[in-house]
């Protein structure tokens, strides 16, 4: 065990290190010189040659390297060129929007793809069998994006039943928030509500076919507690493996939701930085993203084999 | 159904018999069918675009915007120019296909030489498995994002975007499949007589993995679809006024209360295409390996 986490947790530090060093090099090979585009385009050489200085651009390529770690240890992100504001700042307002909508997401989907996935299994052909694999090719055919238009037409402007757009801080006004972040956490939840209904689908089927489910029943277990006991642990270590492998669909899917709704998140940011060329932006809102996204991944791999002893044999990764 | 094949017969005419025999499975798989019609009818409509299409995809009327659809002349209605939507989508179908085989085609060449030198050599294995690692440390939009501040977004970059968020899983399948066939009877047969790594790799083990890699695409294609789709809506993938379905949606959005079935059919196709991708994917892998089959 401890070989297994040791080795796991070397690998994410050497993973971390190399997409700094991409990120490092990606950002440098951004068209456009940021000392010009700091002191304007009509800075004189000398003014040039103060600013460069002043933002270590004189400097070899890896005592940038270095400053650039140091600085992204403090917490200190640079200034957003197009706004002026601090990009620690530009996250703080905008991380916790794209927090609470993907946290929704993962609720909804983990609720409703356990739920119709333990029905299809339990009712084997019949109709919520059906209904499962339906949804589960809708959901990998349609794109998140257009359900999330056909919602605003339908439900939010058709039925009046959500606010197409807007945001209400959830911190602030918990149920207003919720109700707020409802449609947009539906959208952003179906694709994967799918996966995780397929996936516990065919796990309950491999258990409830098990030898050792067969015991207990044979021991006269009520059908129920058979479920819950058995069945549903063993979907819960399938529902943690599918969330770690589909967090990039959500880190994507996230962007395109707030868009849709206007939600002022993280991926708002991070396309706004885009289109208006904000580096220090950009460079932020990629560390963090990847960053996030390999301890996040890390944290479930190590769930992942608290929860599942199988996979610490021997001490191997793969 | 076939009998079992002379063994007069050459190797190549026993490859047919097989391709068929996985042709005939498909078919007895309602969906599978399904899958397989749609796909004819979105490659058709790809092809045959200038013939199907009504109007020039990008040919305004400037008269008649925002019509609604099933309207005369105008079978699926207008977008704000008053182009003809029908003829949009049977276009940007085009564009769908093209960088979703870009992707598939980058995924498929990268990919499976990585995977079969990481799966037969053990020092590749290691810098290809680190390689893969930091691939997957970037969701595939930060991908895009970082492309598209580099070179300024279009069709290349979303292509090359999809095709290398693809790459590693692409890797994973065929070093899985290489290290299932390399101790194999025939492949240790291959070494005895003396068979180099490369002779083994490329005669042997790779037209095993094939399959493999065949049905990894199928998966990818819808993916990459989709991911065109919101490339170009979030505007970092295809460029106006190229018709592309996510443009389309991006557009619709902003018109919706004028026409709201504008946001409903480029979608539609989008679900049709990858509808398509995942029913004939899932009859194809069933059909080539019956321990995936669905139960």
């Amino acid at each position: 065990m401890a070989t297994y986490l040791l080795n796991r947790l070397w690998q994410s530090l050497a993973t971390l290190f190399l997409a700094s060093v991409v990120v490092f090099v990606g950002v440098r090979a951004l068209p456009g010189d940021p000392a010009l585009a700091l002191a304007g385009e009509e800075a004189d050489p000398a003014t040039l040659a103060a600013v460069r200085a002043d933002l270590g651009l004189d400097q070899p390529l890896v005592a940038q390297y270095g400053a650039f770690v140091k600085n992204l240890l403090q917490g200190d992100l640079g200034t957003s060129i197009a706004t002026g504001v601090p990009v620690t700042d530009l996250i703080a307002t905008t991380l916790p929007v794209t927090l609470w909508l993907s946290l929704y997401a993962v609720t909804i989907a983990i609720v409703v793809g356990i739920g119709a996935g333990v029905a299809a299994a339990v009712h084997r052909g019949r109709w919520p069998e059906w209904f499962a694999n339906g949804f589960t090719l809708v959901g990998l055919s349609v794109p998140s994006f257009w359900l999330g238009i056909l919602a605003i037409l339908y439900l939010a402007v058709g039925l009046r039943w959500f606010p197409a757009s807007g945001y209400v801080a959830v911190s602030e006004e918990p149920l207003r928030g919720l109700y707020y972040l409802t449609l947009p956490a539906v959208v952003l939840g179906t694709a994967l509500a799918a996966v995780v209904m397929r996936q516990t689908r065919s796990s309950m089927l491999d258990t409830l076919s098990a030898d050792y489910v067969r015991t207990a029943r044979a021991k006269g277990l009520r059908n129920r507690h058979v479920l819950t006991r058995f069945a549903l642990r063993n979907s819960l270590i399938v529902v943690v493996t599918i969330i770690g492998l589909q967090l990039g669909g959500l880190v994507s899917g996230a962007v395109v939701t707030e868009r849709i709704f206007g939600l002022p998140g993280f991926g708002k940011l991070t396309l706004d930085s885009v289109f208006t060329r904000d580096y220090p932006v950009i460079q932020a809102v990629v560390i963090i993203t990847t960053f996030a996204y390999i301890v996040i991944n890390l944290a479930i791999d190590l769930l992942y084999s608290l929860i599942n002893p199988r996979i610490r044999v021997g001490g191997s990764t793969r | 159904m076939s009998e079992a094949t002379p063994v007069t017969q050459t190797a190549e005419i026993d490859l047919g018999g097989q391709r068929g025999q996985v042709l005939r499975q498909i078919a007895r798989n309602p969906l599978g069918v399904v899958g397989g019609l749609l796909l004819l009818a979105v490659v058709l409509t790809a092809v045959l675009a200038p013939l199907l299409a009504p109007y020039s995809p990008e040919q305004v009327h400037f008269d008649t915007p925002f019509q609604r659809a099933f309207t005369v002349g105008f079978p699926l209605g207008t977008d704000d120019l008053g182009r003809d939507i029908l003829s949009r989508i049977v276009y940007g179908t085009r564009v769908s296909l093209l960088v979703g085989a870009l992707a598939v085609l980058l995924a498929v060449v990268v990919g499976t030489p990585l995977g079969l030198l990481a799966g037969y050599v053990g020092w590749v294995d290691v810098i290809v498995s680190r390689l893969t690692d930091l691939t997957l440390a970037f969701p595939f939009l930060i991908i895009a994002v970082g492309l598209a501040a580099i070179n300024g977004p279009s069709v290349g970059n979303a292509a090359v975007a999809l095709g290398i968020a693809q790459v590693p899983t692409m890797v994973r399948v065929v070093r899985a499949e290489t290290l299932r066939h390399k101790e194999l009877e025939f492949v240790l047969a291959a070494r005895s007589l003396d068979a180099g790594g490369g002779r083994i790799l490329g005669q042997h083990i790779l037209p095993n993995a094939l399959s493999a890699v065949i049905v990894q695409a199928t998966v990818i294609m819808p993916v990459a679809v989709i991911g065109e789709a919101l490339l170009s809506f979030l505007g970092l993938g295809i460029q106006p006024p190229t018709p592309s379905l996510g443009i389309m949606l991006s557009d619709a959005q902003q018109y919706i209360f004028r026409a709201p079935t504008a946001a409903v059919f480029p979608g539609l196709a989008i679900a049709v295409i990858c509808l398509g991708f995942n029913l004939f994917g899932d009859a194809l892998r069933d059909a080539l390996d019956p321990t995936t089959r669905k139960r």
